[in-house]
């Protein structure tokens, strides 16, 4: 190995770190809508509701059953071609790469998120959908003040968990050539020939990042188990 | 919708051939990576509950490493770095392996070996799972403190763990989708050279979803049938049957 320059990597760390921000917000983006679109699936899940919950059950085991990648490739093409008939237009809308990932992971990550609270929901003891209704709650309260505060509080650690690996997962979006950390490093890399410098410094990057935040989950693992 | 497969393609073949060979590598990744995976990770996770400090530091570092970079920068860690970084001769040689190989190779070190650290930690559960009195029994019986793992804690564990090890065979297959980004051309990459041959994206794609789905399938009926299969006889989470004995006659008495 020829030897290794840390100028490059000093010099374009303002682009690097453009990238990691694309990366936190997709992230971030990812995991409230994934939690708030997981929650609705789990519940017609967990409700049995008719047609719903059993569109919403496949809908999770179909998209858990095939590679994230080939989920973005369906999105990216078939977005357009929804929008173009939601809109009625002849012709497909083309959306772009960014909005391609933020939608497929919001929609992907569902799933994922949904399984969790689903296997929480079914956690949670009978004696409290008896009381709630003992204490005249309607359905729609025993869930938002009884049920769902309980669920999270007992899936914290492996939503938090599964967040990291949503994390990791957004360098995927390299396959549609968006621009996050690992898109910037290999853009820079393939531009100065510096492939070793920039591929180990992000993944030092990621690892620094993804093992702080799964010391702190252990961390509240630990924490919620005295309780 | 799936005509396309039996249309010609530009290499002479059909693209349900193209297809076909996708699937073999696929299927190929998926079944060298878990090789590794499971041996790499039995071991790591086995490390990791020894008594001692040196090997289960060793093992954890291991795990922390494995499992906290992307997948996808792994892969370009193995492709791009890995023969920068070996001796020159060494280096030279795996740039310059056969095109399938010299793309399939990191491609099934870096999926084995990222699998390992997942599967690792599984394994350390399952044996921190075991109540103590196991090991204890084992070592008031005289065995070897090397035959109490392999003969009394590991093969308990693994059972036990055969649930949480189905996710990871699931997960390895769907990775193998990653290995597209440093050229193998397994199911995903196919479905989009073929989609960009012939323009026919939603059937190219459909066929290959298909595919995975099917894949899924015959992965989670293979583990079910495993776990039933090799349940232990005290587990009373599956069949409460004994497997290994044969059942008892009347006249043996």
């Amino acid at each position: 190995m020829n030897n290794f320059d840390v100028s490059f990597i000093l010099d374009s760390l303002p682009y690097l770190l453009k990238g990691l921000q694309f990366s936190l917000i997709l992230t971030a983006v990812a995991f409230s809508c994934g939690i708030a679109l997981g929650t609705i699936l789990a519940l017609l899940v967990h409700l049995r509701v008719p047609v719903l919950g059993l569109i919403a059950k496949t809908y999770v085991a179909l998209i858990r059953s095939i590679p994230l990648i080939m989920v973005l490739f369906w999105f990216f093409f078939l977005v357009p071609l929804f929008l173009g008939w939601l809109s009625g237009a002849s012709r497909p809308v083309p959306v772009g790469a960014t909005w391609t990932a933020f939608i497929t992971f919001a929609l992907f990550e569902a799933a994922y998120y949904c399984e969790i609270i689903r296997v929480g929901l079914r956690a949670v003891p009978k004696g409290q959908f008896e009381a709630a209704a003992a204490l005249s709650l309607n359905p729609c309260a025993t869930y938002l003040h009884v049920i769902l505060p309980q669920v999270f509080r007992a899936t914290v650690p492996i939503i938090l968990t599964q967040t990291i690996i949503l994390f990791q997962d957004t360098s995927l979006v390299y396959v549609l050539s968006l621009t996050d950390l690992l898109g910037a490093a290999s853009k820079l890399a393939q531009i100065s020939g510096r492939l070793t410098e920039f591929y180990l410094t992000i993944a030092l990057i990621y690892l620094v990042i993804c093992f702080g935040a799964s010391q702190l989950v252990w961390r509240l693992r630990k924490k919620t188990k005295l309780q | 919708m799936f005509e396309l497969l039996s249309q010609p393609a530009p290499d002479g073949g059909t693209y349900g051939k193209w297809l076909l060979s996708g699937l073999t590598w696929t299927m190929a990744l998926a079944i060298a990576g878990w090789a590794i995976a499971f041996a790499v990770g039995v071991a790591i996770g086995t490390g990791r509950c020894l008594s001692g400090r040196t090997i289960p530091a060793i093992c954890r570092v291991y795990v922390e490493i494995f499992r906290n970079i992307p997948l996808l920068v792994q892969m370009f860690l193995w492709y791009f770095v890995l023969p920068e970084l070996l001796p020159p001769n060494l280096g030279d040689w795996l740039k310059q392996l056969a095109p399938p190989w010299g793309n399939f190779l990191p491609a099934v070190l870096c999926l084995g070996l990222y699998t390992a650290s997942r599967v690792a930690e599984q394994v350390r559960a399952g044996i921190e799972a075991l109540p103590p009195g196991q090991k204890e029994a084992a070592i008031a019986l005289g065995l070897h403190p090397r035959h109490v793992q392999y003969y009394v804690i590991v093969p308990q564990a693994l059972r036990l763990l055969i649930p949480s090890l189905t996710s990871e065979v699931m997960g390895i297959y769907k990775n193998t989708s990653v290995a597209l980004t440093i050229g193998v051309m397994e199911l995903t990459a196919q479905a989009r050279q073929i989609s960009e041959m012939t323009f026919q994206t939603f059937p190219a794609f459909a066929a290959v979803t298909i595919t995975y789905l099917v894949l899924a399938l015959i992965v989670w009926a293979g583990m079910t049938w495993l776990e039933h299969h090799l349940a232990a006889p005290t587990s009373t989470a599956c069949d409460p049957r004994p497997v290994f004995l044969p059942p008892v006659k009347e006249e043996n008495r």
